[in-house]
């Protein structure tokens, strides 16, 4: 089990800065997210877009964000589970602890749950029969690519991951694409050379067509997919790849007992606390009155829950509010050198 | 005002009246109108605004970008006349405007 001060669930930028402002009074703590990096959304969903309203940076994009956060909480040397959910909540006396689904426990007297709108998953085909395959011979992305050798493929999407894996597996496969549309979404060099494998038969485009149905009892034999004017064909498949993204589902937070409403916590704006002591939430996850859902407003919010987690921390010491221009402890602890 | 009609895939009927300036996404959630879950906030992230637009309507809005097309791909069983609601600016033009929910958002 792993002690520490506060455990903060999720590594997005609101997470990342409450490391920092947790670091400079002092206070340990461990961080969790689902996504195996840091950075949550801004990774995830707009990594090269540009961000405009961060004070003092006229222009960043969410991974520039992402690594200025994470070189400015370095001198902490923080603990990063990434990669895991938490999964369960219990309390003991003033202690929260919590089990992840890798079986990582934790303990601490603080919870800063910065969730964003919840963990990111893999967005699933909505027919109902592909539930008994996932896994077997549906899957949301390749961990093994030794299990596709001389098999018929249909790997449907039409972005990044859908084209890379369609050109990967069409050396040893027989690969078809689908789409729902006749674009494709990815980069030039990969558009051309998925044009060529198609001139020369060695990935079978389908546009624009849909999942219709999945053919087969214990083992899927085949498709029917459906053209956009309603024709359908058949396409036997031993392996479905499916690359629709990723969505973000609250998952297992919403058991916890605390307050939720559409998906967000209601929190007290002192200290940023849930209806449960020492659970925290901040960023997009949390409202209040007049809540913005702002990256530079999850940062106020980590300021002052940090502060909150001090008292439940160090139950017999003072919190004194000092500035980071003159502080000597807050200098030794970013590692300041004179 | 214009108003605006959101059709659930049950076929519930909420007409309500939206300012201009305004997304149909908006609209929907200051009228508390359920089937539009909009995640991101309209920062076009996400697509859980989705909604089906009729045919004679969706040739009056501003056509869609790519990077909103890109989007709807990781929709609820998109369509031809699959929007995402965020993208759609109320105007006087869209008095009337009807649109029809899918049976869930993701």
């Amino acid at each position: 089990m792993i002690k520490t001060d506060a455990i903060i669930i999720g590594a997005g930028p609101t997470g990342l800065f409450a490391v920092h402002q947790l670091g400079i009074i002092g206070l340990k703590c461990e961080i969790i997210d689902n996504l195996d990096r840091a950075g949550g959304q801004c990774i995830e969903l707009y990594p090269d877009k540009p961000i405009y309203d961060i004070p003092a940076i006229p222009e960043c994009t969410g991974e520039g964000l992402t690594i200025g956060l994470l070189k400015q909480i370095e001198p902490f040397k923080t603990n990063f589970h990434l990669g895991q959910r938490v999964e369960e909540i219990k309390q003991e006396n003033n202690l929260w602890t919590l089990k992840t689904n890798k079986g990582n426990i934790f303990s601490a007297p603080n919870v800063i749950i910065a969730g964003g709108v919840g963990s990111f998953e893999p967005r699933k085909l909505t027919l109902q029969e592909a539930e008994k395959y996932e896994n077997s011979q549906i899957f949301y992305s390749v961990t093994n690519k030794n299990l596709f050798q001389k098999k018929k493929i249909s790997i449907f999407g039409g972005g990044d991951s859908a084209l890379d894996w369609a050109l990967e597996l069409s050396k040893t496969n027989e690969v078809t694409l689908i789409h729902r549309r006749s674009e494709f979404r990815g980069a030039s060099h990969t558009l051309n050379e998925i044009k060529q494998k198609e001139k020369e038969g060695k990935i079978l485009i389908k546009t624009p067509y849909n999942l219709k149905s999945i053919e087969g009892d214990k083992i899927m034999t085949g498709i029917e997919i459906e053209h956009e004017d309603g024709k359908t064909e058949k396409v036997k498949t031993d392996y479905i790849l499916s690359f629709f993204g990723l969505i973000m589902k609250l998952g297992p937070i919403a058991d916890w007992g605390l307050n939720i409403d559409k998906k967000i916590i209601p929190v007290n704006t002192e200290t940023f606390q849930t209806n449960k002591e020492g659970i925290f939430a901040i960023g997009d996850i949390c409202t209040y009155p007049g809540k913005l859902k702002l990256i530079l407003s999850g940062f106020h919010e980590a300021a002052l829950a940090a502060r909150a987690c001090f008292k439940r921390a160090k139950p017999n010491e003072k919190y004194r509010f000092e500035f980071t221009t003159g502080s000597k402890n807050i200098h030794d602890r970013l590692g300041v050198k004179k | 005002m214009p108003k605006i009609t959101y059709i659930s895939h049950k076929g519930k009927i909420n007409t309500v009246e939206v300012p201009n300036g305004l997304s149909v996404m908006e609209g929907a959630l200051q009228n508390n109108i359920e089937g539009i879950d909009a995640d991101c906030g309209g920062s076009m992230a996400c697509a859980t605004c989705h909604v089906y637009v009729s045919k004679n309507w969706l040739d009056k809005l501003e056509k869609t970008h790519d990077a909103e097309q890109d989007m709807l791909d990781m929709a609820y069983e998109p369509k031809k006349n699959s929007r995402l609601s965020c993208q759609i600016i109320v105007s006087d033009d869209l008095e009337g405007l009807e649109v029809t929910t899918p049976i869930k958002q993701t």
